[in-house]
């Protein structure tokens, strides 16, 4: 073999481990999800075989499903816009400190130690009746009976935003490092005040970061399932509960096939936008 | 009047001292030159001057008005960085019209201003283009349009030609000197290049530690250099240690390789009396010669040693006597070699006195 076959070779050997997986974990699985997607549940027992379009049509033309997921796409650009607004003072404040950068790099990353449902729940205890919040309030007696504060759409988001808030700041933090510090004080040193330097100079050169970050914390939030289980009412459920609902609780494997690759499609239509117009190294940027 | 005076300039960071008490007058119009080793604080000034740093004591005039308290948007300077600090995202007639969007100047007039400016850097065709679509040189070229387009009272110049390549940095320094002079505009340039500021400044300040060693016009600190430190940094100097015999119209100092040495007077200002002194032989003032020299002229017999061909000049190492020497000369058909007897010249009025 010579020596350019085996060089060319050489990454697709590396790769092949992690290709392994990808194909059989998730795209033979996701194929039969297709497959399954247009079969028919039947009353008896077994699904009906076949090439039936009434999954897709109940997904798409049910109003209940509509609602939801129009809901959860609310609730993920909701969780996304607060992420933004908190998370980038944060990330400026960390690319900006001297010394300590690592201690804070360090403490963000921290709540990935805790698992992610032990996370969700803890707000239980602050905001549960017999909660932290709520024992303040009546020791403090602003209020003379416990009020309920969780199970709400409100809370939902809180949820989400408690899980998704490092995810922007990482994103922005990387961004923000990229950009030399000597251009601030270029534009601070032709008359541009800091807070207009910050706006014509940093804020421009960091949107990728910003762009990035709102791309994750939107789809990990639009496709949650966990958070509106622990933290929502009865009426909060989101589209990835209603997949749930269908495959475990009614064993419609068909619907529920349908429901999950309608989700899919919407969120990856919007990361095929970003892609477009952002590409997505830069994506790579702020996970890496 | 002073463009630029700082007085009793301290600063510290932490227990760090970058200046020490530095009093300096920079005169209108002129180009002056911060010189010194990486560390001498430099930067450290220059930064002040511009309001990027605060000195911890003491006050900085900009046209006799104390700007300790002026933020550095409100300063009106132009400042120049090393890595031309060009903002990416924006063509490179929005970087050159920026400082001018926070002046008095209608949108007719900036456009013309840049204009004006990108053909004064000579490159008048860039506008619509990025950064990063132009070459090292040409963005410091817009890097300076964009800096001197706002009219600003000081250039500052942080090191700006010390990442471009050796050729174009030797274009680039006439092209900005050029320029500076064509508009006039008091400059402070910081190099730690001792070719960049002997070519281009009207006033050199050489430090040194956070100290100023010596200000002077270039000719000065290179023959005159007022410390060991500056004879050192502004070429290749030998310091031979020697004993001043007389102290009036003619210094004369006794040396062990040399013999006595009649310097002028006006090269040993800061010798005071006889006693001990130094001798200060600039490298590229010993000459290297087949032959004893004539009357008036110093003439040694030496070995040549180590010999470092550079082209056009060449530097040896010799010994005479006990002394180690360096020189630096002009080849003249072909170099001596390693190990050959020659004969120093030495012309006693190209020598320097220092205090012992």
């Amino acid at each position: 073999m010579s020596v350019e076959a085996r060089e060319a070779r050489q990454p697709w050997i590396l790769l092949s481990p992690a290709l392994a997986a990808v194909l059989l974990l998730l795209l033979i699985p996701l194929m039969f999800i297709v497959v399954y997607s247009f079969w028919l549940r039947s009353a008896m027992g077994a699904d009906q075989v076949g090439f039936y379009l009434d999954n897709w049509q109940k997904a798409l033309s049910d109003r209940f499903y509509r609602d939801i997921l129009l809901n959860t796409l609310k609730i993920a650009a909701i969780t996304t816009v607060i992420c933004a607004l908190m998370g980038y003072p944060a990330a400026y404040f960390i690319a900006r400190s001297k010394g300590n950068k690592m201690i804070l790099l360090l403490l963000l990353m921290l709540p990935f130690w805790i698992s992610y449902i032990i996370r969700t729940m803890s707000w239980i205890n602050i905001l549960g009746t017999s909660g932290a919040l709520n024992t303040l309030l009546l020791y403090a007696g602003v209020i003379s009976s416990p009020v309920q504060m969780l199970y709400n759409e409100a809370t939902v988001i809180l949820g989400l935003v408690h899980f998704l808030l490092p995810f922007m700041v990482l994103n922005v933090y990387v961004s923000l490092e990229g950009i030399d510090t000597n251009l601030e004080d270029a534009a601070n040193s032709l008359g541009a005040t800091r807070w207009e330097a910050f706006t014509q100079v940093t804020l421009p050169l960091s949107l990728p970061g910003l762009a990035a970050g709102g791309l994750l914390c939107f789809v990990l939030g639009a496709g949650t399932y966990i958070t509106p289980v622990i933290l929502g009412g009865p009426r909060d459920a989101m589209f990835a509960n209603l997949v749930f609902e269908a495959i475990i609780t009614q064993l419609n494997w068909p619907l529920g096939s349908a429901l999950s690759l309608l989700l899919l499609i919407v969120l990856g239509l919007l990361v095929a936008i970003y892609n477009r117009y952002l590409g997505m190294a830069q994506l790579a940027k702020g996970l890496g | 009047m002073s463009a630029v005076t700082l007085k009793n300039i301290v600063k510290r960071f932490g227990t760090f001292t970058a200046v020490h008490r530095t009093t300096l007058e920079i005169p209108e119009a002129a180009f002056v030159t911060l010189l010194g080793p990486s560390g001498c604080g430099k930067t450290t000034n220059l930064r002040m001057i511009a309001g990027l740093l605060d000195p911890t004591e003491g006050e900085i005039l900009i046209n006799g008005k104390r700007v300790n308290d002026v933020p550095i948007h409100k300063r009106n300077l132009g400042l120049v960085f090393q890595n031309y600090a060009l903002f990416p995202h924006k063509t490179v007639a929005e970087n050159v019209a920026f400082g001018l969007k926070y002046r008095d100047v209608s949108k007719a007039q900036i456009a013309g201003k840049v204009r004006d400016a990108l053909d004064l850097v000579q490159l008048p065709h860039v506008g619509e283009r990025y950064p990063k679509e132009l070459s090292g040189g040409q963005q410091q070229r817009i890097a300076l349009a964009r800096a001197i387009v706002i009219e600003p009272d000081v250039l500052l110049l942080d090191e700006p030609l010390s990442a471009l390549d050796a050729n174009l940095r030797e274009d680039m320094r006439v092209e900005l000197k050029r320029i500076q002079e064509r508009i006039g505009v008091t400059t402070v340039f910081v190099t730690h290049d001792q070719s960049e500021a002997l070519a281009m400044s009207d006033l050199i300040v050489v430090m040194s530690e956070g100290r100023v060693e010596q200000v002077g016009r270039p000719e000065e600190v290179y023959n005159t250099p007022a410390s060991e430190f500056v004879a050192n940094f502004l070429g290749a100097s030998n310091i031979l240690a020697a004993e001043c015999v007389e102290h009036g119209k003619a210094v004369v100092l006794d040396e062990a390789t040399f013999g006595r040495v009649a310097v002028p007077a006006a090269r040993a200002p800061n010798l005071t009396g006889t006693g001990k002194a130094k001798l200060v032989v600039r490298a590229e003032k010993l000459l290297l010669a087949r032959d004893p020299a004539p009357e008036g002229v110093i003439s040694v017999p030496a070995i040549v040693g180590t010999v470092d061909y550079q082209g056009q000049a060449v530097r040896y190492f010799v010994r005479a006597g006990e002394a180690q020497l360096q020189a630096i000369n002009m080849i003249d058909e072909r170099p001596f070699a390693a190990g050959e007897a020659v004969h120093l010249h030495l012309r006693p009025q190209d020598c320097a006195a220092l205090p012992g």
